[in-house]
């Protein structure tokens, strides 16, 4: 067949152009000619002008204008011409132009035209790109090709068909009686589309399914004559007959027998048949293989035939090709959930496949190593994807990381292994982890509290090494701002102790701060980690002094959160000092009156309150507020007891004075009578030069204490403690618990761990007094100031935080 | 169903391009950009298939000449793999014939086309596309049948001309 000259000419004017202006130039030149011609009365030369407009376009330059010429060529008696014009269509026309419902006519004649490769024309151009109502319209038509023509036509007109199909799904109806009738031409051509048409149908239409599912002995039959026949010369590809028909129809068995049993019956032996007779050793027979594969695995199929089925899917495991091991992994992903067992017998393959060199193979592996972990080899399968993780590509870095750690969290033999885990993913891809992965983590550290000294060396190591992996640095400071005093200790029976000194522990919670690569979030853990590690480091002056020049350095940060943050704690440091551990060590008669002043804080409880000496000491007075000069609470000067006194519940009496201004001194003497009564004797004495008349002593206790006032010895105090004035008083606890219960001690420092350092101690010393409703309402109140200390210092709390009373 | 297929020289130049679903040019133009990249990137012995959005990518170097055919996720890549490789021996049955070009398709035996052929008889590619698939199927499964309605379309239309080249008396 001749070349088209001209055509051939412009392609290699433009071809040898050298520059991309050049090119342009040539086209544009060649597209001013060509409106030309098409602007002329008709020559012979269109069908060639049309074809140098399409290469054009193919280049990607504008050809809209040959739009209209399209639809005159189309509507043109020659055939050469019609062939150009239906191309062109196809090429710069498509269902959103509206000259495509310009040759809406010219197809309908073309369809019933004498000559059957003008039939084609059109029957191709309409299954190309027909609209919907082009569709409608022309359906009756291809119903009659269907029926009545010639078996290259009735191909086309089938393949035509399922584009109607489609486009306008109601019109399915129309076509399936002729489908039917189809299965039974002898022409593969025609078979093929047939088949494609019936699938199409099915696909759509659960009614059409019923009544094709009629058709499976035919299809059987056919496809029987297919793999059992002789060589076909016309069909044979590697030795497989018309493997493509062979698909399709697999294909279609597979819609048909899915959910039913009989249908699934009928299609047994057959597949039995095609999965052991085909030849495997080129791809075609692979092709058929697999989607033999994928049928057994979808219908309801006896057992033997599905264990054959996964072993194909083995072998294909093992097949140098790295197609054929891609699509095995791909068809046992789909398998993985219900043939778990079958699937985990390739383990060791497809983690091999881990290794392999190419990337979409990778993928697949990953997702099915993934959903191959089980509780019983997650150990194995976890150092396989962590060895995958530092060498995988970087695309599939986050996939791998969140799985690993998905399958951790379901199947993690230990704690410790679970968080090594996570730590070696941190160390290698902290990058790629999601953002909650932090917080997920500090829960489980939170969690796991006989590895806190273990976890906070391993973190302190880790960040020593490396600070460029963001979460990974989160975590350390977190843990180590939270477990300082552990790493500090030195031993630890986990891991190889390492002596740290609080100066290299600040160097590097310093380092992170500094460092370019810390991240804004990364910085506010680190300055709330140096916070936190001020009350864990209870000794060394220089080091709070340290603490304390950091964190305000930071106070003129550019930073908006980091500027509050160290602006908030300085302000802590100032003025909440009495509250820090470290300096109630040294506490003196400011520390009392600060402990009142809270006790203000806390909405002034009624309960009396004893001044604290020093943390940690239980403290277990009697209390009353005697007189009306007399307010504990009121800060008034009380003396408080020499620090390092330690009361306790043994001390059954002892004398204290509680007031001492302008001559009149108050004592107190306190002695348990028994578990629930205590008598108090206030003794009074004037020291000044004037007798006071009219002295009387009043007490106050809470609802919970029965008071009982005995006479006083008088009510004249005479001048230069001639004589003091004694009372009595009787207090009755009936519902003392205990003596290890009977001070209620929040927040002690030794005591509850988990909130040790998060708040100053709040150190609310009460007495066994204090009943169950009173409790409350004074856990609620120092809940609250808790609260907002937590807030302030800016870190998770942990999820009980709650104060638990244990009266 | 087969979305599109596509075929481009090793520097990413566009030789065919057919599309069996209706999209605007933009959209044309901007997968045609990712598939160019998307396999031009690809390691020499390396995977053939590809997962782009919700279509498998299957990919086929012929000497110069990539050839990219999509396919919706329920369709068998091994058979779409043959799927291109009919293609090429369609394209080689009909251009050997005729022109001899260097260099040939390497993998195919005793054939004789190449990129240039396409190049300059890109009309013929797609007559030959247009008897081999059709609406995204396959439209017949016969390498005879195909070559000789290709042979005779031809001789349909050289009667033509001829006859229209006929002086008028």
């Amino acid at each position: 067949m001749s070349p088209s000259v001209p055509l051939q000419e412009m392609i290699r004017a433009i071809r040898s152009a050298r520059t991309q202006c050049e090119e342009r130039g040539v086209i544009q030149r060649e597209c001013a000619a060509i409106r030309a011609q098409f602007r002329q009365v008709d020559n012979g030369a269109r069908s060639h002008n049309l074809a140098k407009l399409l290469y054009v376009h193919m280049l990607g330059y504008p050809a809209h204008f040959g739009q209209m010429e399209c639809v005159r060529m189309i509507a043109s008696p020659r055939y050469s011409e019609k062939r150009v014009g239906y191309l062109g269509a196809m090429m710069l026309l498509d269902e959103k132009q509206d000259a495509s419902l310009l040759i809406t006519n010219s197809i309908k004649n073309d369809l019933s035209h004498s000559n059957q490769y003008v039939q084609s024309l059109a029957l191709c151009t309409l299954a190309c790109m027909g609209s919907a109502e082009m569709c409608r319209d022309l359906a009756p038509e291809i119903d009659r090709l269907l029926r009545a023509s010639n078996s290259y036509i009735k191909k086309k007109a089938a393949l035509c068909a399922v584009h109607i199909v489609r486009k306008v799904q109601d019109l399915g109806e129309l076509f399936a009686p002729a489908a039917r009738s189809l299965l039974s031409e002898k022409n593969h051509g025609v078979l093929h589309g047939a088949v494609v048409l019936i699938t199409e149908l099915c696909e759509r239409n659960p009614e059409t399914l019923e009544r094709f599912r009629k058709t499976v002995p035919d299809l059987v039959q056919i496809m029987k004559g297919l793999v059992i026949s002789g060589y076909s010369p016309e069909h044979d590809v590697a030795g497989i007959s018309d493997p493509f028909l062979q698909v399709r129809i697999l294909r279609l068995l597979r819609i048909l027998g899915r959910n039913n049993e009989a249908a699934s019956d009928a299609m047994n032996d057959l597949l039995a048949q095609v999965a052991t007779n085909t030849d495997s050793t080129k791809t075609v027979g692979n092709a058929v293989l697999y989607e033999t594969v994928l049928t057994v695995l979808d219908i309801k199929s006896e057992s033997g035939l599905r264990v054959l089925a996964v072993n194909i899917l083995g072998r294909f495991l093992l097949n140098n090709d790295r197609n054929i091991r891609y699509i095995a992994m791909t068809s046992l992903q789909r398998i993985v959930g219900t043939d778990h067992n079958a699937v985990q017998r390739h383990r060791g393959t497809i983690v091999d496949c881990l290794k392999d060199q190419d990337a979409s193979v990778k993928r697949r592996a990953l997702e099915l190593s993934l959903a191959l972990v089980s509780a019983s080899n997650i150990r194995s399968m976890m150092k396989e994807l962590l060895l995958f993780l530092s060498s995988c590509p970087p695309e599939l870095r986050a996939q791998a990381a969140s799985g690993i750690f998905y399958a951790a969290e379901r199947y993690a033999p230990s704690q410790r292994w679970h968080i090594d885990t996570i730590l070696h993913v941190l160390t290698t891809a902290g990058g790629d982890v999601r953002d909650e992965t932090v917080p997920n983590l500090i829960q489980l550290i939170t969690n796991a509290s006989e590895l806190h000294c273990y976890t906070v060396h391993k973190l302190y190591r880790a960040l020593l090494n490396d600070i460029s992996q963001q979460s990974l640095v989160q975590v350390a400071c977190w843990c180590i701002g939270e477990y300082g005093d552990l790493l500090l200790r030195g031993e630890c029976q986990e891991t190889e102790p390492a002596q740290v000194t609080e100066d290299d522990v600040l160097d590097a919670l310093e380092t992170v701060l500094q460092s370019h690569m810390s991240s804004p979030a990364t910085r506010g853990f680190a300055l709330t980690a140096t916070m936190k590690l001020s009350t864990r480091i209870l000794d060394n002056v220089d080091l709070g002094h340290r603490i304390r020049s950091i964190v305000s350095i930071y106070g003129s940060c550019i930073d908006v959160e980091l500027q509050q943050r160290a602006v908030e704690y300085n302000a802590l440091f100032r003025k909440y000092d009495h509250m820090s551990p470290y300096t109630s060590i040294l506490s003196d008669k400011n520390t009392c009156l600060q402990v009142c002043d809270l006790l203000g804080l806390l909405g002034g409880s009624e309960e009396p309150l004893q001044p604290s000496p020093a943390p940690g000491l239980s403290l277990n007075t009697a209390s009353t507020a005697g007189g009306d000069l007399l307010d504990l609470l009121g800060g008034l000067e009380p003396t408080p007891p020499a620090p390092g006194q330690i009361y306790t519940n043994t001390h059954t009496s002892h004398t204290m004075t509680v007031y001492e201004k302008d001559g009149v001194t108050l004592t107190l003497s306190c002695e348990k009578q028994s578990d629930s009564v205590l008598t108090v004797t206030l003794t009074a004495s004037n020291s000044t030069d004037s007798d006071m008349s009219s002295f009387t002593l009043q007490a106050a206790v809470p609802k919970s204490v029965q008071l009982h006032m005995k006479a006083p010895s008088g009510d004249f105090l005479p001048a230069r403690g001639a004589a003091k004035v004694t009372q009595m008083v009787v207090l009755n606890n009936p519902n003392k618990v205990g003596p290890q219960t009977q001070s209620y001690d929040a927040l002690s420092y030794d005591e509850h761990q988990s909130v040790r350092g998060k708040v100053w101690s709040i150190r609310c010393k009460t007495t066994n007094y204090i009943r169950e409703e009173e409790n409350h309402c004074l856990i609620s109140k120092i809940n609250k100031a808790v609260a907002v200390f937590n807030k302030k210092l800016y870190h998770f709390p942990p999820p009980n935080l709650a104060f638990n009373s244990r009266c | 169903m087969m979305r599109f297929l596509l075929l481009f020289s090793r520097q990413g130049k566009l030789r065919l391009q057919k599309w069996f679903t209706p999209m605007s040019d933009r959209e044309k133009k901007k997968i045609i950009r990712d598939m160019t990249t998307m396999v031009l990137a690809r390691q020499p012995r390396s995977c053939n298939f590809l997962h782009w959005k919700d279509l498998k990518i299957i990919y086929k170097r012929y000497a110069s000449l990539y050839f990219c055919l999509a396919i919706e996720s329920q369709e068998n890549e091994l058979l779409a793999l043959e799927v291109i490789h009919r293609y090429v021996e369609l394209l080689d049955k009909y251009f050997g014939n005729v022109f001899h070009h260097f260099p040939p398709f390497p993998f195919i035996q005793y054939t004789c086309v190449c990129e240039l052929d396409i190049i300059f008889n890109f009309e013929k590619a797609y007559f030959i596309l247009d008897e081999f698939l059709m609406g995204g199927e396959i439209q017949e499964t016969s390498k005879q049948v195909v070559n000789r309605c290709i042979e005779s379309s031809d001789m349909l239309q050289e009667t033509m001309e001829e006859y229209m080249s006929k002086p008028a008396f």
